[in-house]
Order: C-alpha cells, then sequence, then structure tokens
C-alpha cells in the first residue's frame, strides 16, 4: 500500500500547523473564493484574522512542544496520530446533505441521484482508491448528539483517534441554528480532547439562493460561530468555512482546501508550482487527483472557482476519451506503465496563443495549467521541458 | 453551380403531447442549453419555427408544435394543410412517464394520419422520453410494451415498418444525442459521399477512427471506424463524444463569460502511449476527430494533412452535386499531400521532441 504519511515525516515534523502556512498569510482571501468575498466586506474580521494568526502560531508552537514531551513520556492520548491516509468524518444535522456530499465527491453519484438517497443510520465509511487514498466516514444524527452528549460507553476513541478534519455540513435551506448549536458543542469537544483535528464548516446547499442572501448568511454563520466559540474559550481556534454545493464545483473545491491541509508535502508542492508558473508564464496551474478531481495543489496567484471548473471539467473530458479510446491498453497493463507520458492541449483561437495544457504525472496525479498569453506555441518545446522536471521532482517527493 | 448552392430545406415537425419535453430536447440540441436550465422554459405557445444551418447546404426548418391541446386541434383542423404539408421528418416525443398513455396514443394517431395524408413518404421518428424516469430492471419492457402500441398504430395509419424508427431517450445522458444523431444521418443529403471521402482520408492517414461532429450542436454527422477500432467496445462512444464535447463547450463559455454558441476551439490533442487523438475544424460547421494509433510522427503528419484536406472538404459541402468529380480530383490530390507531407510531419515531430 502507498502512503504518503511515512514514519519519519511523521515524527519530524508532527503536523504542519496549516496555519502556518506562508500562502495563507500572504493570500488570506485565496481560503476559497467563495469566502473571500464575504471577508472583504467585513474588513474588521481581516484585523481578528491576523491576531488569530499569531495566536495560532504560538499555539502550534505549544503544540510541538508537548508533542515532544508526549513522545518522551511515550504518552500521547491528547494528541491525534495520523499516519496512512487522509481522514475525513463528516457531521451534521439530519438531511443536511453529508451522504450526498460523501457520495457526490468521492463516488461520483450524480447531484441529482441523491434526492433518493436514504438517510445513514450507522457510520458508513467509503475509502477512495486514487493518488491519495481517502476514507471518509459519515456520522449519522443520533452519533452526532451522542458526541455533544456522551455516554459513558461511548467510543469516541475509535471514531474520531485518527481522523484529519471533520467536516461539519451546514444546510442553510433549513432552520440552521440548531446545528450550529451541536456544531458548537461539537467543536468544544474536540478542541478540548482531539485538538488536532481540523474542524470545517461546509454552509451547504448555496445553489439557488441569492448572492446577497448566501453572503449575508454565511457572514452570519460565521459570526455567529466565531462568538460562540470565544464565549467559551475556545475563539483561537480556527475554524474555515466554505459555502459549497453539489451542483457546481464549489464542492469539490473546498473538499481541496481541506484534503491540502492534511498534506505534509503541500509546501513543496507549491513551491514548484509557483516556479513552474513564473517561468513559463502559466496563468494559473493546478496539480489534480486524476480520479476525485480533488486538487492537491495550485500555485499562488489568486484563484478563481472558474478556473477550477474549467480545469476540472477539461480533466472529465480527457479521462472520458481516454476511456473510450483507451481500451487496447486495458487488456495488458504491464503496458500501461511502460507507455509514453499522456499529455494533452486545447487550443482557443487560430492563433494558439491561449490553451490550455495537461499533462500526466502518473495514472493518479496530473497537471493542468492554463497558459496565458504570451507562451505562444513555439514555447512548447520549453514547457514540456520544465514540466518534465517537475514531473521527476513531484515523483520524488511522492517516493516513500 | 447557381443552383448547388442552394440551400436545402428540410421541413422537421417536433410533436407530442404538452409536457412531453419537446422545447427542452431542442434546447438542448440547438440552442446550447444545459439539462438543469430546461426548467426554465415556458409552454411554446403555438408554433415555434427555428431554421438551423447545418452542413453548408442543409437547413433545418424545425417546426416545435406547441401541445397543449388547444393547439394540437388547430393544427389538425384550420391549420392541417399547412402544417403537415412537405414534412421531411415527423419527431414525435412521448413521455414515457405518463399516466395517460392510451390519450398519449390517441393524439399520435391523428397526427400520424394527417401526415399521412399530406406527405406520406416522410419519416417518422418516435421518440420515448424521460427514460431516466423509468427504473431500469423495467426499460426494456416498458420501452417494448409501448412501441409495440405505437407501431400498431402507424401500420394502422398507413405506414411502412422501415418508416417509423423508435429512440429511447432521456436529456439526462447522452441518449438524446444518439437519438438525434439518427435524424440528422437521415437528412443530410450527401451522406454517402461525404462517408466514402472520409474514408479515403482514414486510409492516408492510417487513422484509427474518424468522426464527423456538427460543431454547434455536437451532432454526429457521420463516421469512419477502420483496423482494430472496430472492436472498441464502447458501442455509444459516438454519442459519448457528443456529450463530451457539449459539456466542455458549456464549461468553456462559463469561463470565458460568453455565449455557448460562440464558443468553439481551434485544436484539442490528446496523446497517450496507447492512442492519440485530435479534433480539429474541417468545414465552416463542421468539426472532425481523428484516432490514431500512439506514434508521435504520424500524429503530426495527419494534423498537418487535415488542414490541408479541409478545403477539399469545404467545396463539397456547397456544391453537393459535384461530389462525384470532386471526389476523383480528392483522391489524386489527397495522395500526393500524403507523400509530401508526412516528410514535414515528421520534420515537425523532431522539432517538438529536440528540446533543451
Amino acid at each position: 500500500m502507498r502512503t504518503l504519511f511515512s514514519e519519519n515525516i511523521l515524527s519530524l515534523s508532527p503536523t504542519p500547523a496549516p496555519q502556518s502556512n506562508p500562502f495563507e498569510l500572504l493570500f488570506p482571501s485565496s481560503l476559497s473564493t467563495a469566502s473571500s468575498t464575504a471577508s472583504t466586506q467585513s474588513s474588521p474580521r481581516q484585523d481578528d484574522w491576523l491576531t488569530q494568526h499569531v495566536q495560532n502560531q504560538h499555539r502550534a508552537d505549544a503544540d510541538a512542544v508537548n508533542q515532544t514531551s508526549y513522545v518522551s513520556s511515550g504518552h500521547r492520548t491528547q494528541n491525534v496520530r495520523r499516519k496512512g491516509n487522509p481522514k475525513l468524518l463528516f457531521m451534521g444535522s439530519r438531511r443536511s446533505g453529508k451522504s450526498s456530499v460523501q457520495k457526490v465527491v468521492f463516488q461520483k453519484l450524480s447531484p441529482a441521484d441523491t434526492l433518493f438517497l436514504e438517510s445513514t443510520s450507522r457510520i458508513e465509511t467509503a475509502n477512495m482508491h486514487s493518488f491519495i487514498t481517502f476514507e471518509s466516514a459519515e456520522l449519522p444524527t443520533s452519533i452526532v448528539t451522542a458526541v455533544t452528549a456522551p455516554a459513558p460507553d461511548f467510543d469516541h476513541q475509535a471514531i474520531f483517534s485518527n481522523a484529519g478534519a471533520v467536516i461539519w455540513i451546514l444546510d442553510v435551506q433549513d432552520e440552521y441554528l440548531t446545528s450550529i448549536t451541536s456544531m458548537i458543542q461539537t467543536a468544544v469537544f474536540l478542541a478540548e480532547t482531539y485538538p488536532r483535528i481540523n474542524f470545517e464548516v461546509f454552509i451547504h446547499k448555496t445553489d439557488g439562493l441569492s448572492d446577497e442572501y448566501k453572503y449575508e448568511t454565511f457572514r452570519e454563520v460565521r459570526q455567529r460561530v466565531q462568538d460562540e466559540l470565544s464565549d467559551l474559550g475556545h475563539g483561537d481556534r480556527s475554524v474555515s468555512y466554505y459555502q459549497t454545493s453539489i451542483f457546481d464545483h464549489s464542492i469539490f473545491e473546498a473538499m481541496s482546501k481541506v484534503v491540502q491541509k492534511l498534506l505534509p508535502q503541500l509546501p513543496a508542492m507549491e513551491a514548484l508550482l509557483n516556479k513552474l508558473c513564473s517561468t513559463c508564464r502559466i496563468q494559473k496551474a493546478y496539480l489534480f487527483d486524476t480520479v476525485s478531481k480533488i486538487y492537491l495543489a495550485t500555485d499562488a496567484s489568486p484563484s478563481f472557482l472558474r478556473d477550477y471548473e474549467v480545469c476540472s471539467d477539461y480533466v472529465d473530458v480527457i479521462v472520458d476519451i481516454k476511456q473510450i479510446y483507451g481500451w487496447h491498453g486495458q487488456g495488458n497493463s504491464s503496458q500501461e506503465d511502460g507507455g509514453g507520458v499522456g499529455e494533452s492541449m486545447v487550443s482557443y483561437d487560430r492563433s494558439g496563443d491561449t490553451y490550455v495544457y495537461a499533462r500526466e504525472i502518473n495514472n493518479y496525479l496530473s497537471l493542468i495549467c492554463v497558459m496565458g498569453r504570451g507562451s505562444s506555441a513555439d514555447k512548447r518545446v520549453l514547457i514540456d521541458y520544465n514540466a518534465g522536471i517537475l514531473h521527476d521532482a513531484l515523483l520524488q517527493i511522492f517516493k516513500v | 453551380m447557381e443552383r448547388s448552392k442552394r440551400q436545402k430545406q428540410r421541413k422537421v415537425l417536433l410533436m407530442g403531447r404538452s409536457g412531453a419535453g419537446k422545447s427542452s430536447m431542442r434546447s438542448i440540441i440547438f440552442s446550447n442549453y444545459v439539462a438543469k436550465d430546461v426548467r426554465r422554459l415556458g409552454a411554446t405557445v403555438d408554433v415555434e419555427h427555428s431554421n438551423i444551418r447545418f452542413m453548408g447546404n442543409l437547413m433545418l426548418n424545425l417546426w416545435d408544435c406547441g401541445g397543449q391541446d388547444s393547439f394540437v386541434e388547430s393544427y389538425l383542423t384550420n391549420q392541417r394543410s399547412h402544417v403537415f404539408t412537405s414534412v421531411a421528418v415527423l419527431i414525435f416525443v412521448f413521455d414515457i412517464s405518463s399516466k395517460e398513455a392510451a390519450a398519449d396514443l390517441l393524439g399520435f394517431s391523428s397526427t400520424i394520419r394527417a401526415l399521412h395524408e399530406f406527405s406520406p413518404n416522410s419519416k417518422v421518428f418516435v421518440l420515448m422520453h424521460k427514460m431516466d424516469l423509468v427504473p431500469t430492471d423495467q426499460k426494456p419492457r416498458q420501452l417494448q410494451q409501448r412501441s409495440a402500441d405505437v407501431r400498431a398504430t402507424c401500420i394502422d395509419e398507413g405506414f411502412l415498418d422501415q418508416q417509423v424508427e423508435f429512440w429511447p431517450t432521456s436529456i439526462w445522458d447522452q441518449s438524446l444525442y444518439r437519438a438525434w444523431t439518427q435524424v440528422i444521418y437521415f437528412l443530410v443529403p450527401n451522406a454517402s459521399t461525404i462517408e466514402s471521402m472520409l474514408r479515403k482520408l482514414g486510409e492516408l492517414l492510417d487513422a484509427r477512427e474518424l468522426i464527423l461532429y456538427e460543431r454547434t450542436t455536437c451532432l454526429v454527422v457521420t463516421h469512419i471506424t477502420r483496423g482494430v477500432e472496430a472492436r472498441n467496445p464502447y458501442g455509444d462512444r459516438f454519442e459519448r463524444m457528443s456529450s463530451i464535447l457539449k459539456t466542455h463547450k458549456h464549461s468553456m463559455a462559463k469561463h470565458t463569460g460568453t455565449m455557448a454558441s460562440e464558443v468553439s476551439f481551434a485544436e484539442m490533442q490528446i496523446k497517450t502511449g496507447d492512442f492519440m487523438f485530435f479534433i480539429t475544424r474541417l468545414t465552416e460547421n463542421t468539426n472532425l476527430a481523428v484516432v490514431m494509433p500512439g506514434d508521435e510522427a504520424a500524429f503530426n503528419a495527419a494534423r498537418i494533412n487535415v488542414q490541408i484536406a479541409r478545403k477539399e472538404f469545404d467545396y463539397l459541402d456547397i456544391a453537393e452535386r459535384k461530389g462525384k468529380d470532386l471526389q476523383k480530383q480528392f483522391d489524386g490530390d489527397a495522395a500526393e499531400h500524403e507523400s509530401r507531407l508526412s516528410e514535414d510531419g515528421e520534420k515537425s515531430a523532431h522539432g517538438k521532441f529536440g528540446g533543451p
């Protein structure tokens, strides 16, 4: 089994605290395109963000100190020890869309079909084997209440001990105040018992709402949660908020951000992509997990949801066409590895000035670049060469 | 020359009961709607005419006939001759989930009675629409049952068996494209000429498959399959490609903020070790998709050869009657190009790899 989190990465740097990611400091608004608009609207919150960042940094340091002391004393129950694959836990109130999100993102269910999903009554786990094996689990509502008011025999250790992130799904089209209450209880519980788990909030089902209402609700929810958490003494806990909907790409983008926080290789990948973009005049580059269409990294230039949409749709096009005509190789899989590197390109105007370039890193990972003006077709040689270098570097990063 | 440039108008009636999905499918195929956008469409009032230029000389004259009972009544009475004369194709849409199957069938029988009266040689495509609403295990049974009823009605009204075709459709998958591809294939006047020219081109390029698409609708006009590709397990690949290309078009339109009808890529290439694929413009309103074996030099040669072949096809697009002598000329020309160009292709392929 291929694991990303090798033993020595773990022991050297327990978790690259996502809060101290330099890119977030530089681009607080690139957290999510959806949230960026909201945060610019509420400018006072930006200062909050900075103070919070400083606090987090302290916290992270303290954490690291704790960590070493635990290691020395050989007892680290407090901290979540993540090994193996990133594991995501979905929580939320009844009919908020937990199963739908999971099915759409990891099992490629068509969003329209999620209407017919039955409600989940026990913990359901799903694995997706791709470049990274994602493990996701969904906690039915009965268990969610059990978490907030734990029964003595409730084994939260089994559920939370190896989780990387808890995703709380909040249905904005429903009465969400009760959900917020239990979300806060859960967040506090997690902050006290498993402080290493990232807590993420998906403000879900935003499709069909007017933009204004959407941002208003988004801000309200964020404000409320933040206030409550600080009242309870956990104001320093960073909670990320995303506006999502399974009917567009926002859910994939949000999932990408969540997954990225769990990858220790993220800074290295981002640095590589930044270099590639500046040398080859690439407008935007994404590193896609081909199967799930979650992107593992992107360069530091401001990201827009629509760039992501185009790239992810393009990945779809390539995958579909490859499926249709790649049937020769399916029989003898040994040839698959020996085959040339797949690459693809689509150009839009006759001059070939604007185009999208895709290159397969391996079966599960592909690099998609939106090329800007000025990198015309005659520069392709250079781009191919540089992409080749990036290719080798990435393979080395992930070589375990 | 004057005569051959004249456009060929083909009248296509789109009928069916109210709410069956006629305007929805028309919007998706011809007006670049996304499947989920069609719920915004209101009821069609009377007849909506649309003229769609297709393949240069073919003009589709599409009559989208509102399906509410009062309109149907008027088509069958005072507008009868106006609506039903010189029809090339009637597309009749059944809602398979309809609760009033008997009433649907009654409407159908009176429609084709009128059709038989005014254009007895027309072709009837019966689309069993909204198949997505039928559970998968019941699909074949329901389809067979309904089509047996409809077929019996057609024969009662005097239509021959081969004049009627049945297609299950749904706007949510590629089955809609499959059905409309059949309609288009029936209507394209010089399909066999195009096919033989494409076959020639395919031989010269040594391609595994050539598919000719209409540019705006992404419908398959015709395709050529050669050699091993005939064993491709995906029998529905042409419709799939239509739907893939259409989806891509939408995503690009969204990205650039332009109308979906204006978006079209200049070229798309996909190269893997296993096969090489490219789509490029062939004529003003067609795109050619070429599937090649995985050989870089041959691929580059093919790209250039397709560019050269364009002008032959352009000519054919307008002058359908001159197809025969054109073809001879084309044969000679293309062979010449091939010998000259494969060298060029070779060169450009090397140029590409000789990087730093």
